[in-house]
């Protein structure tokens, strides 16, 4: 009855007839300007083999995703620019020293085995950037994990100050140590992307203010890492320096843009929650008693892996509900 | 007392600038009109039809009569004569059997549109049978009965009667133009309420993007003790009943009961301003107060329309589009119907027409789900929205159930946040359609 010959039609769709302003790909923008202030730090502190590896990796993941998608006959998804994020999250989690086929293979790992052959974006089921990581630890032990940069005059030939840290006889850093792990400049002490620590705080307050992401999981995350490593130092109950340790290594930067990626943690205000203090558990864990001087990454899948079991246990309570 | 806040709201763009100042224009049907009236204009069973082809009505006259328990009397906004009952298009999308009506001008009155002089010593029961021969209905939109809604089981358990001014829905102007254009109405009408319920208080609460009616009514309420006014920080969907009475009394009303269940009545606005006409003035519902808006009109504003004038009448008759519209809209933004066309009647539910040029009826492509949580973390009701949404798809509706699905209030916020421009209220309206129906 509706097509009658009447020649008055206009436009049906069911309500609400408005949407907000904010797409999927501006929000991965968001993400990806957040990232830039610690990505020049990176180019900065270690020139064109930091930038080269940066940018083989973002590229790399751009083509596969793009490449699977074509071969497959899927909708080409690379304008989200989700698989951007990817690949400067993987850059950002190796030493500068890599050999840039590494970078190739981690790109391949993380976005067809994660997250394509899982049904892509939004349906991976652990981070594609740390399953990444995870896989040239395990691959490729070697070489992820040398940390002597030649280039700079006074760089150390030592692994990354959280590995320092954690065998060193001396246990009082001084203030100015603190001080050049949050700026990090001229620094190429550690993995690319771990040596800006404030520049990665400031981009995760960014996140927050555009309300990208929420402070829940980077709270508790970060909270619980500090408070078991105050707890449980290195030498005894209460012999902890969080004020320092939670600014080496990755944390920030796993807390603010890894634990919080959408499809790999929990929806719910309660399940976030609980999702950040089990990666915070897991991170002072392995920091204090497992044998990687690092623990964000395991910490961060294995509570990735957790996430339907917690979203399924912590519902909101429905309106009006007794 | 403070405003209490329910904690999902979403800040909307309120687009009301182009017709809050616009005053109410009457727009009145002339010799040959054809007026339609549909039997369904409200929640319930359709009314059943007191007149015949070829009949000739006044204006006020009941054609229709209530049948059933919830249900309400029509009557004929004009003068004229019945030339046809048949079923008709109404704005839903639904044809239902319609009194057909052709106006001759005159709009010659009924003697049954009559007032009240003394409206000091009447009954609860004499008040609800003046209100339900007028045929009165919720008219927010939902259209529930009035007189059924003000007879609660017990009346005296009534605490609270909740006057809906929040007018939450963006490009809605119509209300805050009857509480800024009949102050008198509405005072009396409250007053005239609680005297009927003697244990209840009574709230005004408005929006303060609407500060001129706050400024007004606090004025007006001002040596009252048992009315309070409150403004509201103006958030979406404030103006759903259940939320409105979590924003002004911090209770939620238990799942499946009515508000009365906690001792509260909500009536909306406007519904309160006719009150005040039907007892005193003996005007049944006939008319309506509409906004038309949107960036295809030429002349956005206010109108009070008759019931029964066809959307293009009005629309022609206040100075049609300025071109072709891409999307026209019955009842709002966020919570209305998309038209097909214009040959449908102005109901009692009826409140806005929205026209929307192309470039502002900005329709996106559905994006896979990112899991952002918005739509959780927005949903007024806590629900999963976007899990409900998957359970629709695949009409798995024990799912749907067991998730509260049936509570939603399709007040559409879900799709409204949702980054990937899922159609999330879409699929769950269906489900929900669906599952009522039992399919």
């Amino acid at each position: 009855m509706s097509n009658n010959g009447n020649a008055s039609h206009y436009l049906i769709t069911s309500k609400p007839h408005m949407r907000a302003k904010i797409t999927t790909s501006r929000i991965m923008l968001d993400v990806i300007i957040a990232l830039i202030p610690a990505i020049l730090v990176a180019v900065i502190n270690f020139g064109p083999q930091g930038t080269a590896v940066i940018a083989v990796s973002v590229i790399s993941c751009v083509f596969f995703e793009w490449s699977y998608q074509k071969i497959m006959k899927k909708p080409i998804t690379i304008g989200d620019y989700s698989a951007v994020i990817t690949g400067i999250l993987i850059a950002f989690g190796v030493p500068a020293t890599v050999p840039l086929w590494t970078m190739v293979v981690a790109a391949f790992f993380a976005i067809v085995i994660v997250k394509q052959l899982f049904g892509g974006i939004g349906q991976n089921f652990v981070n594609p950037a740390l399953a990444a990581r995870a896989f040239l630890l395990a691959a490729y032990p070697a070489l992820v994990t040398i940390y002597d940069f030649g280039l700079a005059p006074d760089a150390v030939v030592t692994a990354t100050p959280l590995v320092e840290f954690a065998t060193a006889e001396l246990h009082t850093p001084v203030l100015g140590a603190v001080w050049n792990v949050l700026w990090g400049f001229g620094s190429t002490r550690g993995a690319i992307g771990e040596v800006a620590t404030i520049l990665i705080i400031l981009g995760g307050i960014y996140l927050l203010i555009r309300k990208v992401i929420n402070w829940r999981i980077p709270v508790f995350f970060i909270g619980t890492t500090a408070v078991m490593l105050l707890v449980f130092g290195r030498h005894g109950l209460f012999t902890g320096q969080p004020h320092y340790e939670i600014f080496l290594g990755a944390l920030m930067l796993a807390a603010f843009f890894m634990a919080t990626d959408y499809a790999t943690s929990p929806m719910t205000a309660m399940g976030q929650v609980v999702f950040g203090i089990g990666c915070g558990a897991i991170t002072a864990i392995i920091r204090l008693w497992g044998g990687f001087p690092e623990g964000v990454t395991y910490a961060i899948l294995l509570m990735n892996l957790l996430v339907p079991l917690i979203d399924k246990l912590t519902k909101p309570r429905v309106y009006g509900a007794a | 007392m403070r405003a209490f806040k329910f904690k999902q709201r979403l800040h909307l763009e309120k687009h009301k600038g182009h017709t809050e100042d616009m005053r109410i224009k009457p727009i009145l049907p002339i010799e040959g009109d054809i007026l339609t009236y549909p039997l369904l204009q409200h929640i319930g069973s359709p009314a059943r039809p007191l007149v015949e082809k070829g009949e000739r009505v006044l204006l006020g006259e009941k054609i229709a009569e209530a049948s059933g328990r919830i249900s309400a009397n029509i009557h004929s906004g004009v003068s004229g004569t019945v030339v046809d009952i048949r079923p008709t298009l109404e704005p839903h999308g639904h044809y239902t059997e319609s009194i057909i009506i052709e106006a001759d001008g005159k709009m010659e009155e009924h003697p049954s549109v009559k007032g009240l002089e003394d409206t000091y010593n009447l009954t609860r029961e004499q008040f609800l049978d003046i209100i339900k021969e007028a045929g009165l209905v919720g008219l927010g939109g939902a259209g529930f009965p009035t007189h059924i809604k003000l007879a609660p089981a017990d009346p005296d358990l009534i605490d609270c009667i909740l006057v809906n001014g929040a007018e939450c829905e963006p490009y809605h102007t119509h209300d805050h133009r009857v509480m800024l254009e009949k102050p008198g109405n509405i005072r009396e009408s409250m007053e005239l309420l609680l005297r009927l319920f003697p244990y209840a208080r009574g709230i005004l609460a408005i929006e303060t993007n609407k500060m001129e009616s706050v400024m007004l009514y606090k004025k007006l309420f001002a040596g009252n003790d048992r009315i309070e006014v409150i403004g509201l920080p103006p958030t979406y969907p404030q103006g759903s009943e259940k939320q409105l009475i979590e924003s002004c009394i911090n209770q939620q009303v238990p799942m499946g009961g009515l508000p009365s269940d906690i001792g509260v009545i909500v009536l909306n606005v406007s519904t309160v301003a006719a009150i005040d006409a039907i007892i005193r003035r003996g005007r049944p519902i006939t008319r309506r107060i509409m906004t038309l808006s949107g960036d295809a009109f030429v002349n956005p504003g206010n109108y009070e329309a008759v019931l029964g004038m066809s959307y293009k009448t009005l629309v022609e008759r206040a100075g049609g589009f300025k071109s072709r519209p891409f999307k026209i809209m019955s009842g709002g933004a966020m919570m209305g119907w998309a038209l097909f066309n214009l040959d449908i009647p102005i109901i009692k539910t009826d409140s806005v027409i929205l026209a929307f040029t192309e470039e502002v009826a900005n329709i996106q492509k559905e994006h896979p789900c990112i899991r952002c949580a918005k739509c959780v973390e927005f949903c007024p009701m806590g629900l999963l929205p976007y899990e409900l949404n998957i359970q629709a798809l695949y009409d798995d509706f024990e799912g749907f159930k067991k998730l509260n699905g049936m509570t939603c209030i399709e007040c559409g916020s879900c799709s409204y946040i949702c980054p990937s421009k899922r159609h999330l209220a879409q699929s769950i309206i269906m489900a929900r359609g669906r599952v009522r129906r039992g399919s």
